[in-house]
């Protein structure tokens, strides 16, 4: 287990009304627990607005948690007295969504993959140099690029170089949030094959934030569904896709577009979502995804779903499954 | 090695290339360079350029006193008998030292100011930065001005000093709105991810981006506090006699006015033009950077 997360929330206030008196929050995420295992590639899925990238964010110390633990390597992040960002960041990075607003369009390649050796004081003029070519090969771009402008260089390429910028001081785990979804089709492929074969390189752990669920399909070992900061179900690849159980689960698998009769027969059932994510100020009372359920019943306004352990490695929060409620937890030792 | 250098100064050249092409796509433009060209020339060699360079100080020739514009005098004299057209020329030192001093002591400081502010936005640090910067805007800035320099004693340094706290909370709005914005940019983020200092992401991160806004505005500022550097000379609040004002200048020569015209309308053509050139100048600087952002 390299990164467990308790029950974390992350509230952001709203002020408004008559001088701003009326406080309410948006609960962006609202208690998620999760364990990543050493060198998996765990895939976050959700749609715009449910709280994933705030999930990400918060993991490696952007936003700080509202509530609950963040446990690095048997370390808590969270709770620390003053969250050390330098700290956390030599172990845990980030790489963003878009590479055109990731890289500082006034700073060369090199200041900007420089600039986290120098927080880090790590080596001497010449040796980060020396590291900063390295980088680039890693990434496979040609080394000329250090002195360029993000503005001349093709999206795939800045995302490279943002994949460089994290790796710059050898991190165990990085978040990738939608790493590929600010690119074209045709450079999609090499980013993510260039990101897989980096994390068998380099034993790295990945947490992926995508809405691609084909994309995870290919990439992740595990796949966990968000919606409204919460989760919905917890699954390894393979059994995520065979026996899906969440109605809102079976929802995103039902919408993947297709191109084959083989893929579609592979499909569940189509069930076709009803209306707009919610607004997570106002949530739904009980289970969020309710208002949206077709297999809505009466106890789902009323109480919130609790995990419910299908087998050792699939969870699911849906009321649907409490009667078979294995009671239990996650086995911590790996 | 010369390999190198070719390259880089055939680049520089491309670059300059480049920047003439987009500066002078406005014709205007090209003028306003001009008039800004020539006014700094002749403010900084005015002892070498103007015809009488001993008029622009205590200077006295009644003889000469009030002579319309002829070949002797280009824009005639005063009742004292001093060149209008040389004192005109030190007029323009005067005003241009204004323009730099008040812009130099200004821009940094409105713009640190912003920067904290439009960082720390929604924080106690914003509210009472901003607040301050809102009453020093609410109050008209030439009434401001008028205000400071009046308590001061009347010198050149306190007109540039009363013009400079007018005048840095227009900095301090404009990277505050600036600020606002490129602070949620992946790129802050992504430094401070890092655990980059503050003050690296303040001045190396995001005041870059600032730049081009905040140049512009310098150029187009100039002339303005040069016209405003004139309005307080004209009340007497400026350069002090016996040295040329441009706004003194017009002052004293309303006294004689219609018949000795020339007092009057020489100086007063002198603020327009320079006015007008920073004026001129200062858009093509936008057109030019603004370009360079798309």
């Amino acid at each position: 287990m390299i990164l467990r997360l308790d029950d974390i929330k992350k509230y952001f206030p709203v002020r408004h009304g008559f001088l701003q008196r009326k406080m309410e929050y948006v609960k962006a995420v609202d208690g998620v627990s999760l364990a990543i295992k050493r060198g998996e590639i765990f895939g976050l899925v959700g749609e715009s607005g449910s709280g994933k990238s705030t999930l990400g964010y918060t993991v490696v110390g952007i936003h700080r948690s509202t509530a609950g633990k963040i446990i690095f390597k048997g370390e808590d992040l969270a709770t620390r007295q003053h969250m050390d960002v330098r700290a956390i960041s030599r172990k845990l990075q980030i790489v963003f969504q878009d590479p055109g607003s990731s890289l500082n369009p006034k700073r060369t390649i090199r200041q900007t993959l420089e600039l986290p050796l120098k927080v880090h004081r790590l080596g001497t003029r010449r040796e980060r140099l020396g590291k900063l070519r390295e980088l680039l090969q890693k990434v496979e771009l040609p080394e000329e690029y250090l002195h360029n402008y993000p503005r001349a260089l093709s999206g795939g390429q800045r995302q490279r170089i943002a994949i460089a910028r994290a790796l710059a001081v050898e991190p165990e785990f990085i978040v990738l949030d939608e790493p590929t979804s600010a690119l074209d089709v045709s450079v999609q492929g090499k980013v993510v094959r260039l990101l897989l074969s980096l994390a068998k390189e380099h034993d790295l752990t990945y947490l992926f934030i995508t809405h691609d669920l084909s994309l995870m399909r290919n990439v992740a070992s595990r796949v966990a569904i968000m919606y409204l900061g919460k989760l919905c179900e917890v699954a390894p690849t393979s059994e995520f896709f065979k026996n899906p159980l969440h109605p809102y689960t079976k929802m995103l698998l039902s919408s993947i577009p297709v191109v084959s009769e083989e893929e579609e027969s592979l499909k569940p059932e189509r069930s076709v979502p009803k209306g707009e994510i919610p607004s997570p100020v106002n949530r739904p009372s009980g289970c969020g995804f309710r208002t949206r359920c077709p297999l809505a019943m009466d106890i789902c306004a009323q109480e919130e779903p609790r995990r419910t352990l299908v087998n050792e490695e699939h969870e699911v929060h849906c009321h649907l499954f409490n009667n078979s409620r294995i009671k239990g937890d996650y086995d911590w030792n790996d | 090695m010369t390999y190198i250098t070719h390259s880089r100064l055939s680049k520089s050249v491309d670059t300059f290339r480049e920047v003439w092409y987009k500066f002078s796509k406005n014709r205007l433009s090209i003028v306003g360079l001009l008039i800004v060209l020539i006014i700094t020339i002749l403010a900084a060699f005015a002892p070498y350029i103007a015809p009488y360079p001993a008029h622009a100080g205590r200077f006295v020739n009644f003889p000469e006193a009030s002579q319309p514009p002829g070949s002797r005098h280009l824009f005639g004299t005063d009742v004292n008998g001093r060149d209008i057209l040389s004192r005109i020329i030190y007029g323009y030192r005067f005003s241009l030292m204004m323009g730099v001093f008040v812009l130099a002591l200004v821009v940094p400081i409105g713009v640190t100011l912003g920067l904290i502010a439009g960082y720390f936005k929604g924080t106690l640090i914003d509210t009472v930065l901003m607040r301050i910067t809102d009453i020093f805007l609410s109050i008209p800035p030439l009434v401001l001005a008028l205000a400071i320099a009046s308590v001061l004693t009347p010198n050149l340094t306190n007109a540039m000093l009363a013009i400079s706290l007018s005048w840095w909370p227009w900095y301090t709005r404009l990277v505050y709105g600036l600020v606002s914005s490129l602070r949620n940019e992946f790129f802050v983020q992504a430094a401070k991810a890092t655990g980059a200092s503050t003050p690296h992401i303040l001045f190396r991160e995001i005041l870059p981006n600032c730049v081009s806004p905040v140049l512009t505005k310098m150029s187009l500022d100039m002339g303005w506090v040069i016209l405003m550097g004139a309005s307080l000379s004209f009340v007497g609040l400026g350069v002090q006699p016996p040295k040329p004002g441009l706004g003194s200048m017009i002052a004293d020569g309303t006294q004689y006015l219609p018949d000795s015209w020339w007092m009057v309308v020489f100086p007063g053509i002198a603020v327009m033009i320079v006015v007008l050139g920073f004026n001129l100048f200062g858009d093509g600087i936008r057109d030019l950077l603004s370009e360079e952002e798309a």
